[in-house]
């Protein structure tokens, strides 16, 4: 038998390895627990408050009874506004880095950039907003200025996606196209973006319900405090979950009264989540089957 | 032939041109982001942290240069009383104000409207040899005698360094940023502290220890806690962990640095969590192998294999995860109280950068003192995220080949 | 007594019946080469000997494994002793991440040693006998990433020569290789075979010929034939191994 002492450390090392596990399974389970600790509390506390009424009226009585209709209203216009600038402006952008600019500092500068953009907090992003869109261009608080200001905060995600979805397609295809005489675009258009759609697609779903929790960049740029009634242009003011969430819980009229209003709106956004998280793995995987066949 | 490929070559010109159009925007997008933030925020320096139309004056036998915002203060508050403690003579300071003219002069003296004002101020600042004069512009006469001195303007290392966030003060702004630095800091830190080892453990477990089908459910699920808003977050603290908070610590408000760092590392997790085990899974089979052949157990070569393996990866996890904390709003603006003193417990409201934004910007009027100061905390917190991204791009990234 | 012994040894991976029924035993201080076409089970087999297959979940074994008579899936005996007993080298070369030195004293350090004397010792010691230490001598605590191939491949035999096992378990540890590090790799198994057991697995029949003492003939998952390396390949008892050997299939 080997010169090593015959038994080693062999006992010591199957009990470190046994409690190791032991506390590692643990951890994850508190860790767990506290996850879905969360999520369940706000369900637990916010279905009383999910009626019909409550998703299809306004607030009443200083915003502690009643709906959030308006609010529902305001971060849809919102999700929509800033998905109609940033969605097509993101895409371009990703395919432009990806199919047309040549390696160089000019790619690798727009990278870093992007990259920046993407770690820059929340907050700055309304900061900005409100200096340049509501100030400096007039915008006033306004759809407008609001969903500008949340689609730039997106937009570094979409072009991220794009690009990866992007880079993820093969280049023999590129490759193939090119040497049957396909110009530049008809490649990219016919034979690159179709396979690159799905992953580009369960991009923007995902970035629908990041968008339409943020807070900080409407806080100065578009929300409402109280505002019953539904926005007639762009350059209306619109009230908007995340923010009245954010109102009711911490400044409203009566903060103990509120709280089932507060539940139910919190409820409401961890919906808007889960909704775009499961169409997200839908697409993905209805893609990746019809790819197989 | 000819005209069909003239227009296919026009139509591949017009697209690329459009690709690159929308490209441009988004980097002029990025520049403009980085040129206003910047623009106003410089704008707080080299000013003087007082109203435009104030002035400060003295007698002009008295010998003192300059003052600065912090010892307007303490004169006001009653700390500073010597005009010896600002370099001048060993008197005591006397303090006028034109609020409280009524108690110097009587209203004959003043006159119906206060037009003799101007010319009484000359007087009294011409008599007092220990007065300090604040007024208005406006009431400076032609042969006034006074001399003027000059409030000290607002210096980066001042901003930075002064332990004191007053922006609303009178009748000078308290501006220094060092309590919501710290407050920032702090909170980032032990939430880090606190998410690290429960995520790394999570993440090991994960890609290590649990059955595939265990991690088949458990991954989604994580995944999708990560895009819970950070609203909902802190809500859930406001109304479950702040009453917690006050009940165990017996503290007199729930809202502290505790509070803000625990939301903080509930919110970081799910990412420490899956990016970490992402990394973890890319340790090559060979190497487990080799480790296991030789008589290591599982949990000796998880240690000394896997995870110095993915060590780039879990830093990367660990830096996102401070990026993300130090810029986060709502969550931290909810729970920590909000006070802006230096952090000296967790166990006490603190303030952080972000929430300060979140919090005063909608009160500072457009343009003004305040808004300009708010664009510079923007700014720090920009280059604070611009440093850690700096990081990631080239001391993580590479590694990652 | 044989060193390592099969008695009627089947393996499924799920419903893959991968090693049939095989029955076989290998004496100390020889080389034994396992030859067959790919997919016969030869990694398989080779697995078997320090437990491997285990890291396998769909992997079902049946039938005795004996190390010197004893039961090597028995609960009593650790898995780690007879890791440390029965060491092995892999296709490719895989050092671990670190430092030379630490690449053969991982094993060592595992096993709870550390007194860094005998470390040093044996560190030196494994990469002599693996005759690399001329080569290295000078950059122990160099990234063990910087090597050659064949240099990569010799240190991971000097990390499982460190542990002072008595079987050593290649599986096509030269076919990662250029022809001068296979040589060199193929002298090392000829230095090794007076102490140790070895067992190869290998597709390259001059080596099986020349480094081998008997020759296992595995084919789809069974053993055709397993006799001394010479009567393998003069004379086979089979005209399966003949054709396998002579190149007409596989
Ligand atoms: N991890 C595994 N899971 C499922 N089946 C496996 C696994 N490893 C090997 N097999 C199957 O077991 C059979 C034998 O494989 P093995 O790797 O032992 O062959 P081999 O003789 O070493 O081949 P090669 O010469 O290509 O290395 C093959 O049919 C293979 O598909
Ligand atoms: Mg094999």
């Amino acid at each position: 038998m080997s010169a090593l002492t015959p038994k080693g450390n062999s006992t010591r090392k199957r009990i470190l390895q046994i409690v190791g596990f032991g506390a590692f399974r643990a951890i994850t389970g508190f860790v767990v627990a506290v996850l879905f600790g969360i999520l369940f509390f706000i369900f637990h506390e916010g279905l009383p408050a999910m009626t019909w009424k409550f998703i299809t009226s306004n607030p009443e009585n200083g915003m502690t009874e009643g709906g959030i209709f308006p609010a529902i209203v305001g971060t849809g216009c919102l999700v929509l506004g800033s998905m109609l600038f940033a969605f097509p402006i993101g895409v371009m952008s990703g395919i432009w880095l990806n199919e047309y600019l040549k390696d160089g500092y000019l790619k690798r500068f727009i990278n870093m950039m992007t990259n920046n953009l993407a770690g820059v907090p929340s907050v700055v992003f309304g900061l900005f907003g409100m200096a340049l869109f509501v100030n400096q261009l007039k915008f006033g608080d306004s759809i407008l200025a609001g969903s500008l200001t949340l689609g730039l905060l997106a937009l570094p995600v979409i072009i991220r996606t794009t690009e990866e979805a992007l880079k993820s397609v093969d280049d023999s295809y590129r490759i193939a196209s090119l040497a049957l005489g396909a110009s530049q675009w008809q490649t990219v258009s016919k034979v690159v973006l179709p396979v690159a759609f799905p992953n580009i697609f369960t991009g923007l779903i995902l970035s629908i319900g990041r968008v339409s929790g943020e807070t900080a960049p409407i806080l100065f740029t578009v929300a409402a405090y109280f505002l019953p009634k539904l926005p007639h242009s762009i350059f209306d003011q619109v009230m908007a979950l995340p923010y009245h969430l954010y109102v009711i819980s911490t400044s409203g009229t009566d903060i103990e009264k509120s709280r089932v209003i507060a539940y139910g709106t919190a409820l409401v956004l961890i919906c808007i989540v889960l909704a775009s998280n499961i169409l997200a793995g839908f697409i993905r995987r209805y893609y990746t089957k019809k790819n197989k066949t | 032939m000819q005209v069909n490929r003239f227009l296919k070559n026009l139509k591949e010109k017009i697209i690329e041109g459009i690709l690159t159009l929308s490209g441009t925007i988004t980097s002029i997008a990025v520049i403009l982001i980085i040129i206003f933030l910047f623009k106003e925020g410089i704008g707080v320096f080299n000013q003087a942290p007082m109203e435009k139309e104030l002035i400060l004056a003295v007698n002009k036998d008295n010998h003192v240069k300059e003052l600065t915002p912090r010892q307007i203060k303490d004169i006001f508050d009653g700390k500073i009383a010597m005009w010896s403690e600002l370099g001048g003579s060993k008197d005591s300071i006397k303090l006028f104000r034109t609020e409280d003219v009524s108690t110097y002069f009587t209203e004959e003296e003043l006159g119906a409207n206060f037009e003799h004002l101007p010319q009484k101020i000359n007087e009294y600042i011409a008599r007092e040899k220990n007065v300090l004069a604040f007024f208005n512009k406006k009431y400076i006469t032609k042969g006034f005698s006074g001399r003027i001195i000059p409030l000290k303007k607002i210096g980066v290392m001042d901003f930075l360094l002064d332990n004191e966030w007053f922006p609303t003060a009178q009748p000078v702004a308290q501006l220094g940023v060092l309590p919501l630095i710290l407050g920032t800091l702090w909170v980032t830190l032990l939430a880090i502290l606190l998410a690290l080892p429960l995520g790394l453990a999570t993440a090991i477990y994960m890609a290590e220890i649990a059955s595939p089908k265990i991690r088949s459910i458990l991954k989604p699920t994580i995944e999708l806690l990560a895009g819970i808003p950070s609203v909902v977050y802190g809500f859930f603290g406001l109304v479950v962990l702040v009453p917690f908070i006050q009940r165990v610590f017996n503290v007199p408000v729930g809202e502290t640095g505790l509070a803000g760092s625990i939301v903080l590392a509930i919110m970081a997790l799910p990412t420490i969590i899956t990016i970490s085990e992402d990394s973890l899974r890319t340790a090559p089979r060979q190497l487990k192998e080799a480790s296991l052949a030789l008589g290591a157990s599982h949990w000796q070569t998880i240690w000394r294999v896997i995870v110095p393996y993915s060590s780039s990866g879990i830093t990367a996890a660990i830096i996102l995860g401070v990026g993300r904390a130090i810029g986060e709003t709502m969550a931290v603006l909810m729970v920590t109280g909000n006070a802006a003193v230096i952090p000296h417990s967790y166990l006490a409201p603190l303030r952080t950068i972000p929430a300060t934004i979140a919090a005063e910007l909608g009160e500072a009027s457009y343009g003004g003192l305040h808004f300009k100061a708010l664009f510079a905390l923007g700014c720090i917190l920009f280059i604070m995220t611009f440093i850690i991204n700096l990081i990631f791009e080239f001391i993580v990234k590479p590694k990652k080949h | 007594m044989a060193k390592l012994e099969t008695k009627g040894v089947d393996l499924y991976y799920g419903d893959n019946h991968a090693l049939k029924n095989i029955s076989m035993q290998i004496d100390a201080n020889t080389v034994t080469a396992l030859i067959g076409p790919s997919g016969c089970g030869k990694s398989t087999y080779l697995r078997l000997f320090n437990r491997m297959n285990d890291l396998i979940p769909s992997a079902r074994i049946e039938g005795e494994i004996l190390l010197e008579d004893k039961d090597i899936y028995e609960k009593k005996f650790p898995i780690d002793i007879l890791r440390r007993e029965v060491g092995m080298v892999f296709q490719k070369p895989n050092p671990f991440p670190k430092t030379i030195y630490e690449n053969v004293a991982y094993g060592l350090r595992v096993n709870g040693i550390k007194d860094k004397k005998f470390i040093d010792e044996r560190v030196e010691t494994s990469l002599k006998q693996a005759t690399l230490w001329e080569e290295v001598k000078d950059k122990l605590r160099k990234s063990a990433m910087e090597l050659s191939g064949g240099q990569q491949q010799r240190l991971c035999i000097a990390r499982a020569l460190a542990i002072q096992p008595s079987v050593v378990l290649m599986d096509e540890p030269t076919s990662a290789l250029d022809p001068l590090s296979t040589h060199k790799i193929e002298e090392l198994i000829f230095l090794l075979k007076d102490n140790y057991t070895i067992v190869i697995v290998t597709h390259n029949m001059q080596q099986a010929a020349r480094v081998s003492n008997k020759t296992a003939f595995f084919y789809l998952g069974e053993l055709i034939e397993y006799d001394d390396t010479n009567t393998i390949f003069t004379k086979p008892a089979k005209t399966m191994t003949q054709n396998y050997i002579t190149g007409r299939f596989g």
